[in-house]
């Protein structure tokens, strides 16, 4: 770390600040430095446990992955034995029930805040979107729980349930994101709307909503990504099951996180081939959240509307 | 693309629609929207009224019909105790190291490639809890085995070290570095924004009348994010503490009260000791984990509106 004072480009190439550098006390000089490479040193531990991370479960996750693992379910298998599918389709179904459940509540809500809101009830709505950000999953499990067992009765575990859980944690993220990008559609494509006699509906769905459309899927996709990997609300809301269950309002699903959980928690004869496939879905799992990461920014970089 | 036949639409709806009838899809469309945001906030008031219908039970139940034979109150005292003391130091940890991440990036790294380190950072937030637990078992643990040993030995001493080390690293201490991590990013971003709105005018005042980069971030950089810092931490703070699976996996739980850091004799967390026994319970012990869940959320309710309270009021200044 250069002990240097920062300049200004405006000082030109004679670097008057190694002069004033050099006019320095020791003592300063010397704070600078150690505090400069402490800052260096405390960023590079915390991008310690990311590496770590990423090698460990690519390292661990790789053997348990084979054509079985993606296209048989665990029913009845033994000795290290049977697949994940059944876990993969839990996942895909819960995460695809919570999104349908999410998305319209959430944009709508948005274009609440964004173009009616006013008084109370969007202050109210500003601050408990908030406040919901930070309920921790596994009370938004517990919620569901609580809400199916009332009409269920005790010991209720379905699919759709977990994705109620899932959609109290989505429902936030997705608001928020689409609020963002409202927010940037700028004014005059409304005034110019409203100037040609577009009624107000007419005038968010067909010039505001567009304008904002690679935002919104971008906010979506982060949005999914954030709850496809969550595990305490299902643990309590879609159950353990060995085998393929496509319904989500008939009987326990499984899914990939809750399934890796249980292959380490109780594992088979052979601990190994457990371990090995809870940390094949732990893989599957970060591969799917990249994807979907990595998906967003490039539909966003490439879709975007392009506002002058 | 969208606004041009917007356009046309918009000129041929003006001149053929009747008032009535936009008026009626205007009132549908508004009505949706605030339908929409009545939704949200009934589901946040749905959270509070169903945990509590659930969790009352549990709450006026006898010691003798409840898990471990003990009040409920004496049954969520521990795990409270032990969600709070995991949090805590998890904040401990990750709120320093968070700040100093946060500095990197906006006022330390060259600006280039500063956009991408504070993507390596959010991808920490992106990555399941469930794959934290796992790694925290099968790698953290294993490798603070040793360094636990040591503190033993060397500072034993001191309570939270007094041993004796766990032989597995499923320790309070290693959770709480687990929880250090996942929190991080969050209190860098609250962190990272506000550094990087400190006031332009005052960093190259400080640096013209001769500060060094430290002086100017301690004189400048530092003051002014300091609300933000506060409401990240607590944010981080709120996150932690209702953190499950990492907890469930890593923590060898015990039920001891103690503040012993690196033994194999842990308190449980209420997040935790839900994910641990929900599953296999029946009957009122379910109402009272439930109810365990409302105080869950009624820690983090607060912890949460505390730090959105700092965060309005530091953005009107």
């Amino acid at each position: 770390m250069e002990s240097s004072v920062q300049t200004a480009d405006a000082f030109g190439p004679d670097q008057p600040s190694r002069l004033l550098a050099s006019g320095l006390g020791w003592r300063r000089r010397s704070v600078n430095t150690l505090m400069m490479v402490l800052i260096a040193g405390a960023f590079a531990l915390a991008m310690i446990p990311l590496f770590s991370l990423i090698f460990e479960v690519a390292k661990r996750g790789i053997p348990g992955l084979s054509a079985e693992f993606f296209t048989e379910d665990a029913r009845g298998a033994i000795g290290g034995a049977g697949g994940a599918s059944h876990a993969i389709m839990g996942t895909l179904i819960i995460t695809a029930v919570a999104s349908v459940i999410s998305v319209p509540i959430g944009i709508m809500a948005a274009i609440y805040l964004n173009e009616y809101g006013e008084g109370r009830l969007r202050r109210a709505l500003t601050f408990f979107v908030d406040v919901m950000t930070g309920i921790p999953s596994i009370v938004a499990g517990l919620f569901a729980y609580a809400l199916f067992e009332i009409f269920f009765g005790p010991g209720i575990r379905l699919g759709v349930m977990g994705s109620v859980a899932l959609s109290l944690l989505m429902i936030p993220i997705v608001i928020r994101s689409a609020e963002e990008v409202l927010k940037i559609v700028p004014n005059h494509l409304r005034e110019a709307a409203y100037a040609l006699g577009t009624p107000k509906w007419k005038t968010i769905t067909k010039v505001v909503l567009p304008t904002a459309f690679a935002g919104l899927v971008t906010g979506v996709m982060i949005a999914i990504a954030r709850i496809v990997g969550e595990t305490a609300p299902l643990l309590v809301t879609t159950g353990v099951v060995d085998s393929m269950n496509t319904d989500p309002f008939n009987g326990r699903m499984q899914n990939l996180a809750v399934y890796a959980y249980n292959e380490y928690r109780s594992p088979g004869v052979m601990k190994q081939a457990s371990y090995d496939k809870a940390w094949a879905a732990a893989l599957t799992l970060i591969a799917i959240v990249m994807i979907l990461n990595i998906a967003a920014r490039l539909v966003y970089r490439r879709y975007k509307t392009e506002i002058r | 693309m969208a606004s041009v036949d917007t356009t046309t639409n918009a000129g041929q709806l003006l001149a053929a629609a009747s008032g009535g009838r936009r008026r009626r899809g205007d009132r549908i469309f508004s009505r949706t929207a605030v339908l929409a945001a009545l939704t949200v906030l009934l589901l946040l008031a749905g959270v509070a009224i169903f945990l509590l219908s659930e969790g009352y039970p549990a709450l006026t139940a006898s010691a003798s019909e409840l898990p471990q034979g003990k009040t409920f109150l004496d049954y969520v005292a521990p795990l409270a105790f032990g969600t709070v003391l995991a949090a805590a130091l998890a904040a401990l940890v990750a709120v320093p190291l968070a700040v100093a991440a946060a500095l990197f990036i906006t006022h330390v790294a060259p600006p280039k490639i500063a956009l991408t380190l504070g993507y390596l950072v959010d991808l920490l937030a992106a990555i399941p809890s469930i794959i934290y637990g796992l790694w925290g078992i099968f790698v953290l643990g294993p490798a603070a085995v040793p360094v636990m040993k040591w503190l033993e030995e060397k500072l034993g001493f001191i309570p939270i070290f007094e041993g004796p080390a766990s032989v597995t690293g499923r320790t309070m201490l290693v959770v709480g570095l687990v929880l250090a991590v996942m929190i991080l990013p969050i209190v860098s971003a609250v962190a990272r924004e506000a550094f990087a709105q400190a006031p332009r005018r005052l960093q190259e005042g400080a640096q013209a009348l001769g500060a060094t980069r430290w002086e100017m971030i301690r004189m400048t950089v530092l003051p002014f994010g300091r609300s933000s810092v506060i409401s990240g931490a607590m944010l981080g703070l709120g996150r932690a503490l209702g953190e499950t699976m990492a907890v469930t996996i890593i923590l060898s739980v015990s039920g001891a009260v103690t503040f012993n850091l690196i033994s194999q004799a842990n308190p449980s967390t209420i997040a935790a000791n839900i994910a641990l026994n929900f599953p296999e319970s029946s009957g009122l012990a379910i109402n009272a984990l439930i109810a365990t869940g409302l105080v869950l959320f009624a820690i983090t309710l607060v912890t949460n509106m505390g730090a959105r309270a700092i965060i309005a009021r530091a953005n009107q200044e």
